[in-house]
């Protein structure tokens, strides 16, 4: 864990209610899969919002407006300054991913697939793409994920864009040899029903901290119980339960 | 040069700052980012006799100047945490630790305090009776001063050190509750727990918590932990443990002056965990500000 400053270098719409934002700083030490926890003026609790990508001192995140602190953040402009803690969470594990992993991202679970990609494309593995939205007016970084090299499938709930169904729907158009998906839970159960080998999941909790000192965000796994914000959001396939 | 030692029990504390229990684990998430031996001291994580995963999520809510949480004593149980957190905790603070520990009968808080005396770096047994006693039909040991004069009275029995009673603000004379504990031989008492509160989801037009209630804290209880620290302070002999939104130095002086002897911070680490070390460091300069030199000089100063 870092507690650093940093600036906003830009902050723009690339989808309905979904924006990136991309901000300047120390980016040491922050690893795929990993969130980042921001205070909000005006907030009491920080936001705690997943790593999409980092280059350099440049950190992307991109977030959904969903309530009144996400809202404030899409009325930032370049320039403010943000308390953020960086380095959370546990992060995915790469090196399980044998030579054609499968990344499986929901909504606003697509943001943390992006740095895994790059990451996997630079271990030398040729990973393929599912993102599932709920319709055309949702979907983002498809070219963005494509430009990686990675062979992306896109899913929309009402049909309005790519194959009509959810991510599962894409599963028998990909060979893969383990997987990663971060989503909504109902797509994360569905995705560890229809999923023939072993995976990733990461997980959202309503955190209190984000750095695993208040225990708000618990839950129970085959291999004892874990704080989603320190010990996960990431768990394995085989300690879920559902 | 100003001074920020104070006293607790007879143990000499560099400064009045004690993160509080459920806010600081066992210290180590912590240690990461900065020296922790700068604190007085701190309380560690509820400790029970068994483990405990505590209540369903969600339980935390965030409000304004605040959040509720209904973590419900989540901790691995005594034997795990002498076992397995203890000796991390020693690796990283190297000062008297206050010992939180919680039951649901008598028996339990008896047999952790019991389990725990072993442990020498405990400086302080800091006794939760906000739980539900089993016993009792479910009420708070908390919110009757014959419960909490029998826990006392139990914990005393067992053990040297110095027992400090961690009194609820949900009740209707905390005056009341905290001279029985008095009486029943407490040497300190520790105020204000968090106060019951609910915060309702418009969207799901549900309460937000899985269990609906759950602890309120942070900024916006301050003045309800100041009321009561003074009320108290007046009524007892023995040492104030103050607490309930404090998040500056300002804080720190304003619940020293209500009759604290040293102050715990809560809500304050989960926002900033550099929140502790950076009141250490901002209290020389409010003091002077003030005209302060002696921080012990102005416990209960506002009586």
């Amino acid at each position: 864990m870092k507690d650093l400053i940093f600036e906003i270098k830009s902050n723009k719409l690339i989808a309905k209610n979904t924006y990136e934002m991309v901000l300047l700083g120390d980016c040491t030490d922050i690893k795929c899969g990993q969130f980042v926890n921001i205070k909000l003026d005006g907030f009491y609790l920080r936001r705690p919002i997943s790593v999409c990508n980092v280059e350099g001192d440049e950190l992307t995140i991109i977030y959904k407006v969903v309530g009144k602190g996400t809202e404030a953040m899409a009325k930032m402009d370049k320039g403010v300054k943000l308390l953020t803690l960086t380095g959370l969470g546990n992060g995915y594990d790469t090196s399980k991913s044998g030579d054609k992993p499968l990344l499986v991202g929901g909504g606003a679970g697509v943001p943390p697939m992006y740095k895994l990609c790059r990451d996997l494309v630079l271990e030398g593995k040729t990973p393929s793409v599912i993102l599932g939205f709920n319709s055309k007016d949702e979907v983002f970084y498809e070219d963005e994920f494509k430009a990686l090299g990675a062979k992306v499938i896109v899913a929309t709930a009402d049909g309005s864009y790519g194959i009509k169904g959810f991510v599962t729907d894409g599963f028998d158009l990909v060979d893969y040899t383990y997987f990663y998906t971060c989503g909504p839970e109902p797509m994360l159960k569905a995705v560890y029903n229809a999923s023939k080998t072993s995976g990733q999941f990461s997980f959202e909790e309503r955190m209190g901290c984000g750095f695993g000192a208040c225990m708000g965000c618990s839950c129970k796994t085959k291999y004892g119980n874990k704080r989603i914000c320190k010990d996960g959001p990431v768990l394995v396939k085989e300690e879920i339960i559902w | 040069m100003v001074s920020l030692k104070t006293e607790l029990c007879g143990i000499e504390l560099d400064n009045p700052l004690i993160p509080a229990s459920g806010t600081f684990g066992f210290g180590y998430e912590f240690a990461e980012i900065y020296d922790i031996n700068v604190l007085g001291s701190f309380s560690f994580k509820g400790t029970t006799k068994d483990p405990r995963f505590g209540n369903p999520t969600p339980r935390i809510a965030e409000c304004e100047m605040g959040l509720i949480n209904s973590v419900g004593l989540q901790n691995p149980g005594v034997e795990n945490v002498i076992k397995n957190e203890i000796p991390k905790l020693q690796k990283c603070f190297h000062k008297p630790v206050m010992a939180n520990v919680s039951g649901f009968s008598v028996e339990d808080y008896v047999y952790t305090v019991k389990e725990l005396d072993k442990i020498d770096q405990i400086g302080w047994f800091e006794v939760n009776v906000s739980c539900p006693n089993v016993h009792g039909g479910g009420m708070s040991f908390g919110t009757s001063p014959e419960a909490a004069a029998e826990v006392t009275r139990a914990v005393k029995a067992v053990t040297k050190k110095p027992v400090i009673v961690k009194l609820s603000p949900n009740v209707t004379d905390i005056v009341a509750i905290a001279k029985a504990c008095e009486e029943a031989g407490a040497d300190g008492i520790s105020l204000i727990n968090t106060l019951l509160g609910m915060k309702i989801d418009l969207k799901r037009k549900k309460p937000v918590i899985h269990n609906k209630m759950g602890g309120f804290s942070g900024p916006a209880i301050k003045p309800v932990a100041i009321r009561m620290v003074y009320q108290v302070y007046e009524a007892v002999n023995i040492p104030i443990v103050g607490g309930g939104g404090i998040s500056c130095a300002e804080d720190v002086i304003e619940m020293m002056l209500a009759g604290a002897s040293c102050v715990q911070i809560g809500a304050a680490n989960l926002v900033d965990p550099m929140a502790c070390p950076k009141i250490i460091e901002d209290l020389p300069r409010v003091m002077e500000k003030y005209g302060i030199t002696n921080l012990k000089d102005i416990i209960g100063g506002a009586h």
